[in-house]
């Protein structure tokens, strides 16, 4: 039981309408894995990510979390549905994402932000929530902006509290769907570095980027994703220094 | 000191009246608006059926036509069910469709139409990566719509409402012509007899301005409450 992979996925297909997303990922974690998927715009990496939370649900294949794999079933249409609305919620609260948007709730404060979720679907009790959320602020540093709206803050604080709320549920796996695309680029550093000790700290992270560097540095293993398959994948030496693909080579070529 | 002829304590009640309709009328259209609009934004094609049948229809009616219909037609109707009530079941069942029921149904119905476009179009403002980041952290759908949806939705929804409400306390004033003894009905009968319209009618007049002045301070107060987590550009 100690050591069940916090998530697998088998075999991941998504088609919308016609077009075909993702033509099979398969993907297997381990305890403290930071997994970067890399690729260009449209490649599905986004897509991908978003079907481990069943943000979107996937056309075929299977999602294992910590031992639990999700049912599915099908609707009238034929549509493949999840199964149970009951089993998604429960999975989600252990997979917490971070959005390139940020989409902190804009009418609460950011220490609400944080004690939503525990309280109301963790259902830890409203002082050892608030400790905790107080806790992870100080993690990434921005305890001081606890009593205020997401829109007063700057984008780095706004997504660096968006982490403390993953941070929150004390998740199996964070999800990071380009944490720092949204952000001015003098403002990246100081979420790739909180990031960074996340990573140093032994979570598991799955990393939408297209921050080569952390993908580089921090990941225990890097996918690159072209056209909804996985072209290449490895370690991050292998990956970078050493890419069998003649895509991953164009990728990684000075573009000017 | 201004003198009301003796009709002071009968206009005080029909104020009274009016304020009462006013309310149970608004509470009426305001959960006929949350319905409607859940209604409208459903999958189920019934009832995007059913909410744009209710809107097109009370929308598309004079307010006087739809409170005649329902005094009137009212009454015909439970007559009809109390008549058919005690043929087949021989249980005695009727009631009096009183002027008052009839206006707050009639005016809740109506309100309820505009409110239901007003929420419509509040619900759609709320933006989707606000209900995906609740749905991402495991929410019931109940929960995502409690926590998430209405209180963003009331921000955009305030102003309508505000607007709404004005309009309703004003259209209460229809309900004298079905013979509910509210403010303007007293006026109208103490003008006639006393041949004084300027002397009872601009109280009336004022009594509705105050009404209305003060529930938009009291709207404005609310949508202060409601943006606290927006910047305002002004």
């Amino acid at each position: 039981m100690a050591d069940q992979a916090p998530l697998i996925c088998r075999d991941i297909y998504k088609t919308f309408a016609q077009l075909e997303v993702l033509k099979g990922i398969s993907l297997e974690t381990k305890k403290g894995d930071v997994i970067s998927l890399i690729g260009s715009s449209g490649s599905g990496k986004s897509t991908f990510l978003r079907c481990i939370n069943l943000l979107e649900t996937p056309t075929s294949g299977d999602i294992i979390v910590h031992g639990d794999p999700i049912r599915f079933t099908n609707n009238r249409k034929g549509e493949r549905i999840p199964a149970d609305n009951k089993q998604v919620e429960l999975i989600r609260a252990k997979l917490s994402m971070v959005f390139q948007s940020f989409n902190l709730w804009s009418h609460m404060t950011v220490l609400e932000n944080i004690t939503e979720a525990p309280i109301n679907v963790l259902k830890v009790p409203k002082k050892e929530a608030i400790e905790r959320a107080e806790a992870y602020l100080n993690k990434v540093g921005i305890y001081e902006r606890k009593d205020y709206y997401p829109a007063q803050m700057s984008g780095g604080q706004q997504q660096r509290a968006a982490i403390a709320r993953a941070l929150a549920m004390e998740p199996e796996v964070m999800l990071f769907d380009e944490p720092t695309s949204a952000l001015d680029p003098e403002l990246v550093g100081e979420v790739l570095k909180v990031m960074q000790s996340l990573a140093e700290e032994g979570r598991t992270m799955i990393v939408v980027t297209h921050e080569m560097a952390f993908a580089k540095d921090v990941s225990t293993q890097v996918l690159f994703l072209h056209q909804g398959v996985i072209e290449e994948q490895g370690t991050p030496e292998k990956v970078f220094d050493h890419p069998d693909s003649e895509r991953m080579k164009q990728f990684l070529a000075p573009k000017f | 000191m201004f003198d009301l002829k003796g009709y002071g304590p009968e206009l005080l009640s029909g104020a009274v009246v009016t304020i009462e309709l006013a309310f149970l009328s608004l509470a009426l259209a305001l959960a006929l608006g949350l319905i409607g609009a859940a209604a409208k934004l459903s999958n189920s094609r019934v009832a995007v059926g059913i909410a744009t049948a209710y809107t097109t229809l009370i929308r598309g009616v004079p307010d006087l036509v739809m409170m005649l219909l329902f005094y009137y037609g009212g009454q015909v109707g439970v007559n009809m069910l109390s008549d058919y009530i005690w043929e087949t079941y021989e249980v005695d069942f009727f009631f009096q469709f009183n002027p008052f029921i009839s206006g707050v149904v009639t005016i809740g119905l109506i309100f309820g139409a505009y409110m239901t476009e007003t929420f419509r179009g509040a619900f759609l403002a709320v933006e989707t990566g606000q209900i995906e980041a609740a749905r991402a952290y495991g929410f019931s759908n109940w929960h995502t719509f409690r926590r998430v949806m209405v209180p963003q939705m009331l921000r955009h929804a305030l102003p309508g409402i505000g607007n709404n409400w004005q309009v309703l306390l004003k259209t209460t004033a229809l309900v004298s012509i079905i013979g509910l003894t509210d403010m303007v009905r007293v006026a109208e009968e103490a003008a006639k007899a006393e041949r004084m319209p300027f002397h009872f009618f601009i109280p009336v007049a004022f009594v509705y301005l105050a009404l209305t002045a003060g529930s938009e301070l009291f709207i404005k107060w609310l949508d202060k409450r409601a943006n606290a987590g927006v910047i305002q550009e002004s």
